[in-house]
């Protein structure tokens, strides 16, 4: 009949149209709306970095003061040479160590300086003349006969960027200025070594990419104690009284803090942002019980004792809620009058000299004994007012292991400079910077090359454009880093390096990048069948039924045209 | 003293403990509002205990009846960790049904694993209270802790030990343990490693001399803004609240109860209202 072929038809065209809105229309807008937002990373740029080579480059000044050198040698004189070493630290990462050396002679002025009666006078008067900017130095190669220097040392380390570097007088008969370089080269590389960097320096610093062989004992150990890199650190001074009824104590400690500790602080700017805060804990005792030793009258904690001490204080100790900073924890422990006075004891059973002990990557304890300032026939409880330029000392001393100033001990013949005034000499910080720069570098490239892969990865974290904007940021800062690391700027090397830290952390560490879309299969099954099953079961039948009608009737045709 | 009794601070209250927090605590990826406590502020140097106990299954833990975590995003948190250097060695105990089944999928180095029963089998609890009338520890927990008020600060028993706590003969289940992915040899770590608070100390050997010569800073003298006094304080009228008009959901509701009554009951009992 006429109608149901209508109808057929009728029904056909819905089928196909049906079907064709499905698959036109429908496939793509749920590809749409269930695929995840990931933003454009710069992936190759971050496979570049993945293989870090980086170059440190040092200025070198070679002064020569009159005696030194014969006129002929003094012809060929100034004379500039650039040295350069390689080392393979992994199949990742390789280091280059560029030292741009300039030989001249002293000017008069320099010589004048050179004349004083001590090292470290004229160290101050050659400070006076010129000052050697970040990341260089200068050694002042001086005559045997030369009385800055005593008898048995042959390199004084000053306070600055300078050093004086005694060479023998055999030297000056007859050598060419090539022998003379030659001989002072293994002791010039011992000075450089010292106050720029070394290669055990800079290999801990690269500890985040490259895994420490434990062999070597010494350097891991300096590489546990100190801080890792970050952008500020707190630091907490506090005052335990265990017992205020014997002890009232009194310590100025924002006058010390602004005497002794803040220019140190302030020296370290570029390195880092400090806040310091202080507080007093009263009834707070040390977890372990003190042994008396009647030999000596006084109590004794022993070194393994002093291992459990500081879980149960540091329970104790607020912390600023605000700031994720590293915090350093400085505590000063006044002993009751009961177990006065307290010492600490070493493995040898030998007194502590400073009476203090620190924790890597904590902070340090100080013991500060009183029953020396009354007698026995007081009022308690007694006004104490506590020595802080000796306390000070310590923990002066402390916060400089604890942030990395490597007191390693010097070759022999040389002799360094006591601390200045700051607590810490320009070299010192020079090399603080370059192992710092190194740190953020390793540990940036690290977290962004870590970040790719992971997001590489998981297909399912969605990306969004700030984090993409964060490692641009930070890739372009690494760059940057890494180009003025090659050219010897080290103020702008480390400024960048910071910035790329922060970018990179702040990239990883994005609330956003919870990995929480993870479904197994048969979950992504049960989910998507009850939904799309019975709708396109009636479509794919129809279509089957069309398929089939159409099939049938040009089997027909071809059979009528037979 | 036990080991155990260390102040533990409830910082994280029950409706906290989702899947998600505590992969964001494991990661690192909280907002930046997140305080210090609420935070895992581990480095590479750190050791790092995770115990988790309540029901599971093959591959997942139930967190709060509603939600779980399965084994492979444990150990794709773990991973994450490992690649930002947030531990240094890591000891996973689960205390679950089935629990052997969440440490099989780790994949990153210097993880160390326990569990009280291998897949299939389930865990049984202790001992009942007849007078609560609840089952009060899980028996692999029991023996843990039992095994683990012995322990002292100083003492030298190591993880060999602790593989040995609770034989089937005491769990019923066969407690097991993944070592593989741990780069010490399981007889030289220790079990104050994970569970006393021992740190690393160092004798302080060098001081800076100083001579004593502090600055007399200016004292500034502080005194509190001037309050009202006490009297004024109590006895303030309390605030006129301001009228506002009724809430839409309630004109809503009332419209729909005139419409329905008036189309029921006709118009004209319009004029009993107004």
């Amino acid at each position: 009949m006429a109608t149901t072929e209508v109808e057929r038809r009728r029904g056909q065209l819905a089928a196909l149209s049906i079907a064709a809105v499905v698959i036109i229309v429908g496939v793509p807008l749920w590809w749409r709306t269930t695929e995840t937002y990931r933003a454009w990373l710069p992936v190759s740029q971050i496979k570049e970095l993945a293989k870090l080579q980086l170059q440190l480059s040092a200025d070198v000044e070679v002064v020569f003061a009159r005696g030194t050198v014969t006129p002929e040698q003094q012809k060929k004189v100034p004379l500039t040479l650039s040295q350069d070493e390689e080392h393979i630290v992994d199949e990742k990462t390789a280091l280059w160590y560029r030292y741009e050396t300039r030989y001249r002679t002293a000017t008069i002025m320099e010589e004048d300086a050179l004349n004083q009666p001590t090292a470290a006078e004229a160290d101050l008067s050659l400070h006076t003349l010129s000052e050697s900017p970040c990341g260089s130095l200068v050694v002042y190669v001086i005559p045997e006969s030369s009385p800055l220097l005593l008898q048995d040392v042959n390199v004084y380390i000053g306070q600055r960027r300078t050093a004086f570097l005694r060479v023998g007088t055999q030297m000056r008969v007859g050598r060419t200025l090539e022998q003379l370089l030659a001989h002072l080269e293994p002791q010039l590389k011992q000075v450089l070594q010292l106050m720029s960097f070394s290669h055990a320096d800079i290999t801990a610093a690269l500890s985040d990419r490259v895994r420490l062989i434990p062999g070597n004992k010494g350097g891991i150990a300096d590489s546990m104690r100190a801080f890792k890199s970050s952008p500020g650190y707190e630091i907490t001074f506090s005052l335990l009284n265990p017992d205020p009824k014997s002890h009232r104590v009194h310590w100025d400690i924002e006058g010390a803090v602004q005497t002794y500790i803040q220019p140190l602080l302030t020296k370290l700017a570029p390195v880092a942002n400090f806040s310091i805060d202080s507080q007093t804990l009263y009834y707070a005792m040390l977890g372990v019980n003190p042994r008396f030793d009647s030999s000596r009258s006084a109590y004794t904690l022993n070194v393994d004792s002093l291992a459990h001490v500081i879980n149960p204080v540091e329970a104790r100790l607020g912390s600023n809620a605000a700031s994720s900073n590293p915090v350093l924890n400085f505590l000063l422990y006044i002993p009751d009058a009961h177990h006065s006075p307290l010492y600490i004891h070493d493995h040898k059973k030998q007194e502590v000299p400073s009476n203090a002990f620190h924790s890597p990557r904590w902070g340090g304890i100080m013991v500060y004994n009183v029953n020396g300032f009354y007698g026995s026939e007081v009022v308690y409880p007694v006004d104490i007012n506590i020595n802080m330029a000796k306390v000070m000392g310590v923990f002066l001393a402390q916060l400089r292991l604890l942030l990395g100033v490597q007191s390693s001990s010097p070759p022999p013949g040389f002799l360094v400079a006591p601390c200045s005034s700051t607590g810490l000499a320009d070299w010192e910080l020079d090399r603080l910077m370059w192992s710092r720069s190194v740190e953020n570098v390793a540990t940036a490239t690290t977290t962004i090359t870590s970040l790719a892969q992971l997001l590489d990865q998981i297909s399912n974290i969605v990306i969004n454009d700030n984090i993409a904007q964060q490692v641009s940021s930070a890739v372009t800062s690494l760059q940057l880093a890494v180009a003025e690391l090659e050219a010897g700027n080290l103020g702008f090397a480390l400024q960048y390096s910071k910035e790329a830290i922060l970018a990179s952390e702040r990239a990883f560490f994005d609330p956003s990048l919870l990995h929480l879309l993870y479904f197994p299969d048969d979950q992504k099954f049960a989910i998507y069948i009850p939904i799309f099953l019975p709708m396109c079961v009636p479509i794919l039948l129809s279509l089957l039924k069309i398929l089939s009608e159409a099939r049938q009737k040009h089997r027909e045709k071809h059979a009528k045209k037979e | 003293c036990s080991v155990l009794l260390i102040k533990m601070k409830q910082r994280i209250r029950r409706k906290d403990v989702t899947v998600e927090n505590f992969l964001r605590v494991l990661t690192g990826r909280l907002p930046p509002s997140t305080p210090r406590s609420k935070r895992l502020l581990s480095d590479d140097r750190s050791n790092i205990l995770i115990y988790l106990t309540g029901h599971g299954g093959n591959g997942f833990l139930k967190f709060q009846d509603s939600e779980e975590i399965s084994n492979v995003e444990l150990a794709d948190a773990f991973e994450q960790m490992w690649q930002k250097r947030r531990y240094n060695e890591l000891l996973f105990i689960i205390d679950t049904c089935q629990g052997a089944s969440m440490y099989e999928r780790f994949y990153s180095p210097n993880l160390m694993a326990l569990a009280s029963s291998q897949v299939g089998e389930d865990s049984l609890s202790h001992q009942p209270d007849l007078a609560i009338g609840v089952h009060l520890m899980d028996r692999y927990t029991f023996y843990l802790l039992e095994f683990l008020e012995d322990i002292h600060p100083a003492s030298k028993t190591n993880m060999n030990d602790l593989f040995k706590v609770c034989p089937k003969s005491q769990c019923v289940s066969t407690p097991g343990h993944r070592t593989n992915l741990f780069l010490r040899d399981p007889g030289s770590v220790l079990i104050t490693d994970f569970f006393g608070s021992v740190r690393k100390v160092e004798i302080t050997m060098e001081t800076i001399n100083f001579t004593d010569h502090v600055k007399q800073l200016q004292k500034e003298t502080y005194s509190y803004v001037d309050q009202l006094p006490v009297s004024e304080i109590i006895h303030q009228k309390p605030k006129q609240k301001d009228w506002h008009p009724p809430d839409g959901f309630i004109l809503g509701l009332w419209t729909l109860i005139l419409l329905v009554f008036f189309k029921t009951y006709g118009i004209k009992h319009l004029k009993h209202i107004f």
